[in-house]
């Protein structure tokens, strides 16, 4: 099917399946129920989710395959966002140019730094990306965000081409060319698909249930299905093949006949490219766009959702990118009003002694949460929680034969 | 005019010469073995052949063409293959995946981006390699992961990527060091008839004499970096200089 053999064939069909149903699957807890803040069904979130998908997807080309660890790519994430915010500002506020002009500048951001990180393997490569990418962000905060059409003008580049902090914004005098600089009703104007606005939603109210279905999400969607097919086809392909045998044996390689730097390059520049879809599909979201995007706390947040998720596997960086956003979202929204709550069933004392115990670990801790399961899931499962996933599935099928065996040696006894 | 031709070369390391003066001529579509003690210089010099290391004098012609200064995976296009001391395999690949990056590197040059096509499609290529690996036996090994193999097989394994890509000329360092009598026997037998077949130049470094004499048509003995003698087997045999490089210290 689509060129893919079986399995794989059958794991894109579940994602598929996934990603469709998601603001079902993600919203199990009735609306008035205690549990309803761990649904997870809402658009912001579930943009996130696919974005970030994209994001560690592509990252694992890169690392996954080849053993490379880059630790900058949140520098391409930054580009894409500018890239389509300019592509709002000067031409109009369809999606597609703006995805296109994203990818487009990533690319070209990662021939350059590329080609001078490849230069350099291991610890060496992952500090100069890490420098590229710090530079980059320095330029977006500071450098490009002077005043560049002069200080008696209030034009377009009154705030450089970053906006510096406050970050990229629209304005209502940005020029649009091939667009409505404002709404009829003198609002700006928001991205949109050949008109369906990406911030329109419906909502379906089933008894205590309410599922939102927005159109942000299920175009973040399709781009992530498609961006995830073609990671499988890298995978599979002579070329994935040959960044494999690149982390395998680099040397064997080179005395095969092969030149490993343009393979590496390739694989940079198409995980960069990757980097910047997610990027400006996260400015198509939500149009703003601003330099802590690139910062190295981004570039590492990959970095561990892909080895969470699992190194070089297909689904992993997904499932990673997922949990990794989930708690994110979630645990960072629990306060000491909502453990007093939940914990409300013990003796006083007992329940001021819990509530402390687990304090540090919820609301702006959640980051400690996070780090305690980065450390346990590389501990115990180096290979992310898909190799956790497989330890399941060969312990139910285990128990399942040894089930069938316990039923057919009954009746003998 | 040989193949391979190999004039004044000296290589140092810091103070110690490992070759000194080699001149070595092998000639086309014979099997040339290079023997002498352990630490000779026998690896420096084909290190010297495939760019790995560059000679501080000297030239290193290959069917017309200079070598020097040419990356290792040039010098492989341009039809020198080599098997190393210690194997070098992709051990995170099967044996199936590391047979068919020879192939790939034969058929697409030095770089190529196949990015879409599925590997399971190039059905000639998996031919290649699956016809290849019968030939070594391998074959039910294919699936394997080719780390887990043993020293031997790993050994086979690499003859095996250097022969798929039919190179003009085969470089073998040790390639029976390691492995059991009968695998021995086989690799002479398949290199035997390897050379029969097809157009190939082999140098071998070798230890094991029985290896040697089956298959040498031409013999130099190296000893602390210099050709003692270069001579036929028969010749070699009984040669006085010979005996004394080997048995020197133990006489
Ligand atoms: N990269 C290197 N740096 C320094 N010295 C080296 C290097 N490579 C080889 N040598 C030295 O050069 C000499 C020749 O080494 P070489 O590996 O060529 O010997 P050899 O004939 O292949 O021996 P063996 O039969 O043990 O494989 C040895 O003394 C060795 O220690
Ligand atoms: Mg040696």
């Amino acid at each position: 099917m689509f060129g893919l053999n079986k399995k794989d064939g059958s794991l894109l069909l579940l994602v598929v399946a996934l990603v469709v149903f998601a603001p079902f699957l993600l919203n199990p807890f009735p609306e008035s129920s205690g549990w309803a803040q761990f649904n997870a069904g809402y658009p912001d979130l579930m943009q996130r989710f696919v974005i970030f998908g994209i994001f560690a997807i592509g990252f694992n080309i890169l690392f996954g395959l080849t053993g490379y660890l880059s630790f900058g790519h949140a520098a391409f994430l930054g580009v894409g966002s500018y890239a389509a915010m300019w592509m709002f500002k000067l031409f109009g506020m369809n999606v597609l140019p703006a995805l296109a002009l994203s990818v487009v500048t990533s690319g070209i951001f990662a021939i350059l730094i590329g080609y001078v990180s490849l230069r350099r393997s291991g610890i060496y490569f992952s500090i100069l990306t890490l420098a590229f990418a710090m530079m980059s962000y320095s330029l977006a905060y500071s450098v490009l965000a002077t005043d560049m059409d002069g200080p008696d003008k209030q034009g377009l580049l009154q705030k450089g081409l970053t906006g510096g902090e406050t970050g990229l914004q629209l304005t209502q005098s940005d020029p649009r060319i091939f667009g409505a600089q404002t709404t009829a009703d003198g609002n700006i104007p928001v991205p949109s698909l050949f008109g369906l606005e990406m911030r329109s939603a419906t909502e379906l109210n089933v008894g205590d249930w309410v599922f939102t279905f927005s159109a942000g999400y299920y175009f973040s969607a399709v781009i992530m299905l498609l961006a995830f097919y073609l990671s499988i086809r890298i995978f599979r392909s002579p070329f994935g093949m040959v960044l494999r045998s690149i982390k395998s044996n680099q040397q064997r390689l080179n005395y095969t006949g092969m030149n490993p730097r343009p393979y590496m390059l390739a694989a940079f520049v198409i995980s960069g490219m990757y980097a910047g879809l997610a990027g400006g599909l996260m400015a198509a979201m939500d149009p703003l766009a601003g330099p802590e995007r690139m910062f190295w706390t981004a570039s590492g947040e990959v970095v561990l959702m892909t080895i969470l998720g699992g190194v070089g596997t297909l689904i992993g960086p997904v499932l990673g990118a997922g949990a990794i956003k989930y708690m994110e979202n979630i645990i960072s929204k629990i306060n000491s009003d909502i453990l007093h709550s939940w914990f409300a069933f013990l003796p006083d004392g007992l329940e001021d002694i819990v509530v402390t115990m687990i304090y540090p670990f919820i609301g702006k801790g959640w980051h400690l949460t996070l780090g305690i399961i980065f450390m346990l899931v590389v501990i115990f499962l180096p290979g992310g929680l898909v190799q956790g996933g497989q330890k399941l599935a060969a312990m139910v099928r285990r128990k399942k034969t040894d089930d069938t065996k316990t039923a057919t040696t009954e009746p003998a006894e | 005019m040989g193949i391979l031709e190999v004039k004044d070369v000296n290589k140092r390391f810091g103070g110690l010469q490992a070759l000194g003066d080699v001149n070595l001529s092998v000639a086309e579509n014979t099997v040339h073995a290079i023997i002498g003690p352990n630490g000779a210089g026998k690896s420096t010099l084909l290190n010297c052949l495939v760019g790995k290391l560059i000679p501080d004098t000297g030239s290193v012609m290959f069917d017309g063409q200079s070598v020097l200064g040419r990356t290792p995976f040039e010098i492989n296009q341009m039809g020198i293959s080599r098997v190393f001391q210690t194997p070098e395999i992709f051990g995170d690949l099967t044996v199936m995946e590391n047979m068919l990056i020879p192939c790939f590197a034969r058929r697409d040059g030095s770089f190529a981006l196949h990015g879409i096509r599925s590997v399971t499609s190039e059905a000639e290529l998996r031919d290649q390699a699956e016809q290849m690996l019968e030939d070594v036996n391998m074959l039910d090994k294919r699936n394997m992961h080719s780390a887990s193999m043993s020293r031997g097989d790993k050994r086979r394994l690499e003859m095996a990527m250097c022969l798929v890509q039919n190179p003009k000329l085969l470089l073998l360092d040790e390639p029976t060091a390691g492995m059991a009598r009968a695998d021995t026997n086989n690799t002479i037998d398949l290199l035997k008839e390897i050379k029969e077949t097809r157009d190939i130049t082999i140098a071998i470094i070798e230890h094991d004499m029985h290896v040697v004499f089956s298959l040498a048509e031409r013999i130099t003995v190296l000893a602390q970096g210099t050709p003692l003698v270069e001579d036929s087997p028969e010749n070699i045999k009984g040669h006085p200089k010979v005996k004394e490089a080997y048995l020197g210290e133990a006489a």
